[in-house]
């Protein structure tokens, strides 16, 4: 299979400079779109080529930058094009690897994405932790600056850009798109109400785009190699290639480039290796720490969204995390329930209060204080803010894909805990 | 008009409104929290949920939020299905998963919206068995008692305090599950209207903290329909009464004046009511300068026999009602009447009288200020002034905001959504004032002028209006064209640097801006409740001008009459002696101790507003009637009365024949044109709802024949009102009673203040018993002629003394302040202690000049006077001037515009920081008012 996204990152992770970028074809896509294609141009052909989100949404790339509004409707101003680097999906660690080992390949699909809309004024808002790729990120700025490739006349092209990278306070909920707006502003990382969408008014009130690094480092390459290119890198129903990652108990956990459409079963066994010895798989999180579990019967299942979505779960960002036979379920999802009651912004009340009494309950029940009635209460939980619409934004549903998929697959762990008054896997 | 389904009934709603409002306007009932009708929604307490129906086939719906939702032509929603009360009783048992169990003794006990809604959406049960969330207080200052436990986190206090009132020290702080809305340390909350957070905060967060030291449920409160007297917005106020004490005040919703909210002046400013300061009997001066108490008729014979045959004249008061200034012009006649105005302040508030009878401008309401999309104010510093226009301002200048909000088609409602759009652009706002001004945040400029200075501006103004710009004034060009290119511009100015050229030029700057489709506002800001009143009533009498306050010093009359007027804050210490010396005898009435009344022969103890009725005009021209709270304790009456009582014992011709209140406002109404509609102002004795009277008190008012049972066991009968269409009683009803006869808001299920809603014709809209008040004085629209004659006062005296400025000489200024300046709020001890001493206000270059900061002190040197003062040092000051801190005791004897030298005072001892004190003194519970029993044992 042909390396699209990753063909200039080899195992020592070493980054990619200017000219190393350059010299494997790096800024072509740019000279190309700024010589010979208007917007509009590189607008439908990045719709044409199925491009969707790889943040986690799936949604259609092209579709959402068709949203933004062009001077005549939003009155003159700046435009902005968002990077959601803020990569805080439990489990997930692909964004990274692209911003520190290729950031050239960042830098140019926001060029292309920042040129397509009309934006003036782009900012990477990357993760706080993310020492390594926030450094590497800000040598290649300077690098771009100097040769001409931001700044007030891009490539000569008359085209104008100023690119900035903010690196994050840090909250997982920053990666919700207009929580990082809010943020950017420095205000409180509290998700807006939609609508209005940042497609009309985001930053700034002025028209905003927020892609995910994986979602613009693959324009460059459509741009330079075209829509159909690009559909047939796929295997499945997918358009394009994308990332894959597995942790937990297997022989060779990590990140891969993959046909968009590889089965789940090829990553976990081909590429992760399988099962460490002595574990046993019992079910495994698609993409992230807010999805729903899948199990044995799903390992055949191509990773495209919409057959992910069928099988009661997300692709979310296509880094699975996996449950071993010996590792309580109850544990992780406590675990995951933690973390996002942690992370609630508090703004809305089901998820600020739900998920805290989520915890508590499943605290109990992993320390073998739960009660029979502790199952009804998740039940209750799942239902009261696990759906989209009873909340302000879609952290608290996110939050519930485990524990309700969890109560769905592993209801005898639950009840085993309860009726035994402790942990089995202790 | 949309038509939407609700369980299945049609209703018509208005565009654009959302499906919580339309409910709330439907009489249905649908809990929220967060969302205000003032501020609109954000959609964070998810509690107004409803079930939405893609068609009628849909039968499985999806929850949406009422207040998110805009209503659309054939809408179906569910508010009484399963689906949606389960959620929303969810979100109550998510609230209450921390709130603290401690209802019986939480302040907010009884009309706690909190309470409300959990038995709306019948959460009984508490299944959630892990610990609570608790947090620390904070020391908020002497106003508001802060307890974080019973935080709900609707977000309310924070979007009140920041986003509609520009505070900048109140907001939310850490996240999930405890987030805690409070100041970054512990400290006075800055704000002057932060009071409100008592209203906005639907749990008791925030509460009244002087109205928890003397503690009463909601339901225990004797109330009555009351107007402030603060300053001459004429807020409308709901004070409350228990055991003969005013323990609080609340807002009362009027829809054109205060709409929700009240500044803190107003809120917290009525403690001088239950004042040891009080005047209780009557008095009357011993040769050794004792007063020896007398029963009423005792006095009111001597003064009769003072009176007969001699030369009497009066004084009357711009802090007192029309009627009683009314009754005591009549009792002297018109050309032995002064209104009380200082001589400097006679001439401007004439001129604003005559201003409200004849502009071609429009005087706003403060609803319509709020329209405004252009402002200028001239020399006011409008929040410390006229608090309530201020926030009124604030608003004014989101105009551009729903503008920009209109053009994307976003309702205003979504308040977020329309703040993130609109971020800093605001509509323009100047502001030309002599130093800083509190509205200097929001204003699109700021320009530091001297009074005369800004009078001089105003006239480039004019003339860049008619386009005679001469050029060199690129400054008035600007602002000009900024007005004439507004749809609704406003003039705002006011009487607080006591210079006519200002008034006058700003009248010159809205008529100018009149054409024949707009009709530019002015909102000229006097100082007293009654101002306007009371200078209405001295233009019209017999003689024009009438007496001014140096026409009696230096013409003095054998008998004066002084009421409701502390002469000291308006005549120097000379005058003072001269008018009060021992030629004269001075009778005065008023309510607290004072100068004049320790100078006085004889005093009589008058009632506050708390415990009498009249009108007051405010600042637009607006008469509204307050009516007594309670009967007034010990001897104390109204001076109305008082005045009736001393026409009937000398057999006064006109007065002897009126014997109440109606009769006084009907003979008011006839003495004089712009008086006519006076008794339009309120229903009168006659009114009954249904047969019966208003009752002041709740129907679960507790203990009525109890409560001096401590005092004696003689139970006391309930007092009847013979002057007004209200009861002391809990008997009647309190609902479809004209708005300004409706003393509290409840309705069934509803027993905080939000209950509000059922009175309102609809939301934030008209109340349904029509909006209380009646205008008196409606513009001939001839036009505004500045009269020369009248300005004999303040501003040429400023000219003139302008060019003999030598160096090293500052030109004062006054400065006002919410909490100081005012006479009588300060003899409250909470406003005291946020008033501070008096002080002297310098710019930044002057105080390191002096080699002074903040809290330093300074000598101020004017003639022969020294005064030590402490230093404020403000951010901008105009070029030679130094500011005073206006309506301080100590530095009463300053005048504006006088020239004045400065030294650092080097035996100043700085103030200790405040202390934050209040924290340990939590009251005691009362049991008994121990005044009661103080006051009960005399009689025993």
């Amino acid at each position: 299979m042909e390396k699209v996204l990753t063909r200039n990152i080899g195992f020592d992770q070493k980054p990619t400079d200017l000219k190393a970028y350059e010299a494997n074809g790096g800024y072509r896509g740019l000279r190309k779109a700024l010589a010979d294609m208007s917007p509009k141009d590189c607008q439908d052909l990045i719709s044409d080529s199925k491009l969707r989100g790889r943040g986690g949404a799936g949604f259609p790339t092209g579709m959402k930058w068709s949203f933004v509004p062009g001077e005549d409707k939003c009155g003159p101003g700046h435009k902005y094009l968002v990077c959601n680097a803020d990569e805080m999906e439990p489990g997930t660690f692909k964004d990274r690897l692209l911003m520190e080992c290729d950031p050239h390949q960042l830098i140019e699909g926001m060029i292309l994405a920042a040129y397509t809309i009309g934006a003036d004024i782009s900012y990477v808002f990357i993760r706080g932790e993310y020492v390594l790729a926030i450094q590497r990120l800000r040598d290649a700025l300077a690098e771009c600056y100097a040769a001409g490739l931001l700044g007030d006349n891009v490539l000569g092209s008359g085209y104008k850009l100023d690119m900035y990278v903010h690196p994050s306070a840090g909250r997982y909920i920053c990666g919700e798109e207009t929580a990082l707006i809010n943020a950017l502003e420095g205000k409180r990382a509290n998700p807006r109400a939609k609508p209005p969408f940042p497609q009309v008014s985001g930053l700034w009130g002025r028209p905003t785009i927020v892609n995910n690094v994986e979602t613009l480092c693959n324009i460059p390459h459509i741009i330079d190699r075209g829509a159909e290119w690009f559909k047939s890198l796929g295997i499945g129903e997918d358009a394009g290639t994308k990332l894959f990652g597995v942790s937990g108990k297997v022989n060779n956990p990590g990140c891969w480039e993959l046909p968009m459409g590889t089965p789940i079963r090829e990553i976990i066994e081909v590429h992760a290796g399988g099962m460490q010895e002595g574990y046993q798989l019992k079910g495994f999180l698609p993409g992230g720490g807010s999805t729903d579990f899948l199990t044995h019967e799903h390992l055949d299942l191509a990773m495209d969204y919409n057959v992910i979505g069928a099988a009661g779960s997300r692709m979310g960002t296509g880094t699975m995390i996996i449950l071993d036979d010996r590792t309580c379920p109850v544990g992780m999802v406590l675990n995951l329930i933690r973390f996002f009651a942690h992370e609630s912004c508090g703004f809305c009340t089901p998820c600020r209060e739900g998920l805290p009494w989520t915890r508590q309950v499943l605290q109990d029940i992993e320390d073998g204080r739960g009660q029979p009635e502790d199952l009804e209460t998740l039940a209750y939980q799942v239902n009261y803010i696990g759906a989209l619409g009873n909340t302000h934004c879609a952290l608290a549903p996110g939050a519930m894909e485990p524990l309700q998929s969890a109560l769905k697959y592993f209801y005898d762990d639950f009840k085993q805990h309860i009726s035994s008054g402790r942990c089995p896997y202790h | 008009m949309p038509t939407i389904f609700i369980d299945g009934q049609e209703l018509q709603v208005k565009d654009g409104e959302n499906v919580l409002e339309a409910c709330l306007n439907a009489g249905l009932d649908l809990p929220y929290f967060c969302w205000h009708p003032a501020m609109g929604s954000i959609g964070s307490c998810r509690q107004c949920a409803l079930v939405q129906y893609q068609n009628e086939d849909d039968s499985r719906g999806r929850i949406i939020m009422g207040c998110m939702t805009p209503v659309t032509e054939g809408a179906r929603f569910s508010l009484q299905g399963d689906k949606a009360k389960e959620f929303r009783e969810a979100v109550v048992e998510s609230l209450m998963l921390n709130h603290p169990h401690d209802c019986p003794v939480c302040a907010e006990g009884g009309e706690c919206h909190l309470q409300d809604m959990t038995v709306m959406v019948g959460h009984s049960q508490r299944r959630y068995t892990g610990q609570k969330n608790t947090y620390r207080n904070q020391y908020l200052g002497p106003l508001i008692h802060h307890e974080m436990n019973r935080c709900i986190t609707c977000y309310r206090c924070e979007r009140y305090y920041k986003d509609y009132a520009g505070g900048k020290d109140l907001g939310a702080q850490a996240s999930h599950d405890h987030l805690y809305f409070g100041r970054h340390e512990e400290g006075v909350l800055e704000s002057e209207f932060s009071g409100n957070l008592v209203e906005v905060c639907p749990t008791g967060v925030f509460t009244d903290k002087p109205f928890l030291k003397q503690y009463s449920r909601k339901w225990d409160l004797q109330s009555a329909p009351s107007i402030c007297t603060g300053c001459a917005v004429g807020c409308n106020i709901a004070p409350g009464e228990r055991y003969g004490k005013l323990k609080r005040v609340h807002n009362r919703y009027n829809h054109e004046v205060n709409g929700y909210f009240l500044c803190d002046r107003g809120r917290f400013g009525s403690g001088y009511v239950n004042s040891d300061a009080r005047l209780d009997y009557a008095g009357i001066k011993k040769p050794d300068d004792s007063f020896m108490a007398v029963h009423q008729q005792q006095a009111l014979e001597t003064a009769a026999g003072w009176i007969k045959g001699k030369k009497v004249a009066a004084i009357g008061s711009p802090r007192a009602s029309l009627e009683a200034n009314y009754l005591l012009r009549e009792m002297v006649g018109a050309k032995n009447f002064a209104a009380g105005f200082s001589d400097t302040e006679a001439p401007l508030m004439s001129a604003v009288a005559l201003i409200l009878k004849t502009t071609k401008a429009q005087i706003p309401s403060i609803k319509k200020i709020e329209a405004a999309d252009a402002i200028l104010v001239l020399g006011e510093d409008v929040t410390n002034t006229a608090p309530r226009v201020a926030l009124a301002l604030r608003q004014s200048v989101r105009n551009k905001s729903f503008e920009l909000a209109a053009q994307m088609g976003l309702p205003q409602w979504q308040d977020a959504a329309v703040r993130n759009l609109a971020q800093d652009q605001r509509s323009p706002m100047i502001i030309v004032s002599a130093m800083d001004t509190k509205l200097d945040d929001v204003a699109s400029e700021c320009i530091s002028l001297a009074p005369d200075q800004i009078a001089d501006l105003t006239v480039a103004i004019v003339a860049a209006l008619a386009n005679q710009a001469s050029g060199n004034n690129e400054q008035a060009n600007q602002i000009a064209q900024i007005l004439q290119s507004a749809k609704n511009p406003l003039i705002v100015t006011g009487s607080s640097m006591l210079n006519l050229g200002i008034i006058d030029g700003a009248v010159a700057i809205a008529e100018a801006l009149c054409t024949d489709d707009t009709s530019a506002m002015l909102s000229v800001c006097v100082p007293e409740s009654n101002s306007i009143g009371a200078a209405l009533l001295r233009s019209g009498s017999d003689d024009a001008i009438g007496l001014t306050l140096s026409d009696l010093v230096n013409n003095a009359p054998d008998v004066l009459l002084v009421m409701e007027n502390d002469l000291e804050r308006r005549l120097s210490p000379d005058e003072m002696h001269k008018l009060m010396g021992k030629g004269t005898k001075v009778i005065s009435m008023d309510m607290l101790e004072n100068p004049t009344l320790g100078a006085s022969d004889m005093v009589l103890p008058a009632a506050s507003y708390a415990e009498s009725q009249g009108s007051l005009v405010n600042m637009e021209g607006r008469a509204q009637r307050y009516f007594p709270v309670f009967e007034p304790t010990a001897e104390r009456l109204p001076s109305w009365q008082w005045l009736l009582k001393l026409g009937a014992i000398t057999g006064h011709k006109a007065l002897s024949k009126l014997n109440h209140f109606d009769e006084v406002v009907a003979a008011c109404a006839n003495s004089q044109a712009e008086f006519t509609d006076l008794a339009r102002a309120a229903p009168d004795n006659s009114f009954r709802d249904r047969g019966l009277k208003i009752p002041r008190q709740t129907h679960r008012y507790s203990g009525r024949t109890a409560m001096n049972a401590g005092v004696s066991v003689h139970e006391p009968q309930q007092p009847h009102d013979t002057e007004s269409p209200l009861a002391y009683s809990m008997e009647g009803l309190n609902r479809d009673q004209p708005s300004s006869l409706t003393p509290f808001v409840w309705s069934p299920g509803w027993n905080s203040n939000q209950a509000l809603q059922k009175f309102q014709a609809e939301v934030d809209g008209p109340l349904k018993g029509g909006t209380a008040g009646q205008h008196l004085v409606v513009s001939s629209t001839m036009g505004y002629t500045a009269i020369s004659s009248l300005s004999k006062g303040a501003s040429q005296q400023v000219k003139s003394t302008a060019v003999k400025m030598q160096p090293h000489q500052w030109q004062l200024v006054p400065v006002h302040r919410v909490h100081g300046s005012d006479e009588l709020s300060v003899n409250t001890d909470e406003i005291a202690e946020l008033a501070g001493c008096a002080f002297v206000a310098l710019g930044a270059v002057v105080a390191e000049k002096l080699a002074v900061t903040d809290g330093d002190g300074v000598v101020l040197g004017c003639g022969d006077t020294q005064l030590s003062l402490e230093v404020k040092v403000l951010r901008r000051v105009a070029k030679n001037c130094v500011g005073y801190s206006a309506g301080y005791k100590e530095t009463l004897a300053l005048q504006p515009a006088t020239l004045v030298t400065l030294t650092k005072d080097a035996k100043w001892q700085r103030r200790e920081p405040q202390l934050i004190a209040s924290d340990r003194t939590i009251p005691d519970p009362i049991i008994l008012d121990p005044n009661i029993a103080k006051g009960g044992s005399a009689h025993v």
